[in-house]
């Protein structure tokens, strides 16, 4: 694994996360940690092309694909997820075309790029509200349970009942993400974007393929945040429009992103486990007593982060030390 | 069912309503992109406020509705103010992505405030104002009033924008930023008063609103993302190409919303929304270059 980085860092890191299911940590904590991988994981995903200047506020629409195709698909014919994930991710490339190639054609950047990507994420989500007859509309979905009596985990469905098989999975598909984040760093394509997200006509000048160049980035990280969907859904046994889809959770992506710092490779991850630790301890400080105070907090300190940190908490740590 | 059916005709004239009311909404939001660039994702949200302070001073506090107005269209007004001077100034030179983040971070604390005080019952001030009858088509009151009062604001603004010094100036930033501080001109303050006129069309929308719509703090999004697209199609700082794309997707949002269901208008106007912009991405009125 030497690979990824050579910093002491991530091995001890790794370490600790493949024995963390071993250490006595009880159910909670595990789920936690399950939870900033697998967020970890989308995010990682969308700053692949967020870091290069695709800013997309769209990537709910991925999300919710992968979620609801795979749930939809298994509730209505019993086919399994596996098989579901396959017609998810089939959706999600030619959605990712349709909207990519003629953005990119026509050079739609910068802000007109962020809200048309927004206008996406926003008709997956009222589409899914719209067929409620299919999907259970804003009530959401749960799909339906197909581990055998007996058993803790059924293959076949993608269903398990203990959350040792869920965190195995789901650390393996994050080093995935950081693999591939590091192959997309080391490779031409990695240089191509990096030139046309500085100035897009320099870089057509002297050869790149500018069009070609950025739907294939586009797809990569669309496919990649429909699998994290696929593995939302899967893991949590419940989806609703609100949380796998829409303006909401394309924001909070890009939120998570920018406070963990989307230049470096585990600042995605960072920004997860940054979002969800303040979750957590606001939740606990706060309690359920007054209603919307720990968003309250929450929406204070993105401001603050963005206004004051604007490499994120990771970025700019890294960056002070050197 | 019948071209012209009654309905139709009906779903056609509530679109036209609603489209004034998007108009309005939309004029502020541009005039704050055209001179300042940024764009003010939780623009929706200041006026979700604006009809919390009415609820507040009008059902709570007792006071009289016009003084209630005065309160959210000042109060949001101050707000915008507040936003630009806290907000958006210190990221005036961040990267574009920071700059639209920042407001979606504004989004999240404004909707927060709302439930602290408010929590997420849905309120009303209590004034229903009667539905009457057009042949047979019937028109509701409030809208009719929102429409009236939405175009008198947005050509008082247009009189503001060609007619004084002040709007003048605002013009002018919006045309040469670099130019401008050159020429005399304080970009700082005109940013400032360019925010709380921005602000102040957001207030008065949520007085328009609230006689229409139940307040609960998730509002901002049911007219949020609609607005920026619509400032968009028309071509982001371009204000009568908004004034135009308001109107069309309006229509798009209520007939389509009678002929399929109240979602599929909306699916509608956001898969119209994405085609134009690979028709005309400059907006509507703009010619390609």
């Amino acid at each position: 694994m030497s690979h990824f980085t050579s910093t002491h860092f991530f091995r001890v890191l790794l370490v600790l996360l493949v024995a963390a299911p071993w250490l006595g940590l009880g159910p909670y904590p595990l789920h936690l940690i399950i939870m900033s991988l697998l967020l970890g994981f989308i995010y990682t995903s969308w700053a692949l092309m967020g870091r290069l200047g695709l800013v997309s506020l769209g990537h709910g629409a991925f999300l919710g694909i992968g979620a609801y195709a795979v749930v939809l698909l298994w509730n209505q014919y019993g086919l399994s997820p596996f098989l579901g994930t396959l017609v998810a991710v089939a959706v999600t490339v030619v959605l990712a075309l349709i909207i990519g190639y003629p953005c990119f054609r026509f050079k739609i950047v910068g802000h007109y790029f962020a809200l048309v990507t927004l206008a996406l994420a926003e008709v997956v989500r009222l589409v899914i509200v719209a067929e409620r007859d299919l999907t259970g509309g804003s009530l959401g979905l749960t799909p339906k349970p197909g581990i055998p009596e007996g058993e803790t985990f059924s293959i076949w469905a993608m269903q398990s009942s203990t959350r040792v098989v869920w965190f195995y999975l789901i650390l393996l598909c994050w080093l995935f993400a950081l693999w591939v984040w590091r192959r997309v760093d080391h490779s031409m394509q990695r240089d191509a974007l990096q030139a046309i997200s500085e100035e897009e006509d320099a870089a057509a000048s002297i050869g790149i393929n500018v069009t070609r160049t950025k739907l294939q980035i586009t797809v990569l990280s669309a496919v990649m945040t429909c699998l994290g969907g696929v593995l939302y859904a899967q893991y949590q046994l419940y989806i609703n429009p609100e949380t796998v889809s829409g303006i909401g959770i394309s924001l909070q992506m890009v939120f998570g992103v920018i406070a963990g710092g989307m230049f470096v490779m585990l600042g995605p991850t960072f920004g997860a486990v940054f979002l969800l630790a303040l979750q957590e301890i606001l939740r606990v400080l706060i309690g359920n007593q007054v209603h919307g105070l720990d968003l309250l907090i929450y929406g204070a300190l993105l401001v603050f982060f963005i206004i004051k940190m604007p490499k994120g908490i990771l970025g700019t740590w890294l960056e002070r030390r050197t | 069912m019948e071209f012209f059916d009654i309905f139709l005709v009906e779903a056609m004239l509530n679109g036209l309503l609603l489209g004034g009311l998007l108009a309005l909404l939309s004029l502020g939001l541009n005039l704050i992109f055209g001179v300042i660039d940024v764009v003010w994702i939780s623009y929706a949200e200041l006026m979700m406020i604006g009809m919390y302070a009415i609820y507040w001073t009008h059902t709570m506090m007792g006071w009289p509705l016009y003084l209630a107005f005065i309160v959210g269209v000042g109060g949001v007004a101050l707000l915008g103010a507040a936003m630009h001077w806290f907000i958006i100034r210190p990221v005036l030179s961040a990267e574009p992505i920071n700059q639209l983040l920042v407001t979606g971070g504004v989004l999240f604390f404004l909707q927060a405030v709302a439930t602290v005080v408010f929590g997420i019952d849905f309120k009303n001030i209590g004034i229903r104002l009667p539905s009457f009858m057009l042949g047979d088509i019937s028109l509701s009151m409030a809208r009719l009033i929102a429409f009236a009062v939405a175009m008198v604001a947005i050509a008082a603004t247009y009189l503001f924008l060609n007619k004084t010094y002040a709007g003048t100036a605002i013009r002018a930033i919006s045309q040469d930023r670099a130019i401008m501080p050159l020429m005399g001109v304080n970009p700082g303050r005109i940013y400032l008063l360019t925010s709380a006129v921005g602000g102040a069309l957001a207030g008065l929308a949520a007085c328009l609103l609230v006689l229409q719509y139940d307040i609960h703090p998730a509002i901002g999004l049911s007219f949020g993302p609609i607005t920026f697209l619509v400032c968009v199609m028309g071509g982001l700082g371009n204000l009568i190409g908004g004034f135009v794309a308001a109107f069309i997707f309006a229509q798009l949002i209520s007939v389509g919303g009678f002929v399929f269901a109240i979602e599929w208008g909306y699916v509608l106007a956001f898969v119209f929304f994405i085609a134009m912009m690979f028709i005309r991405p400059e907006g509507i009125l703009t010619q390609r270059r």
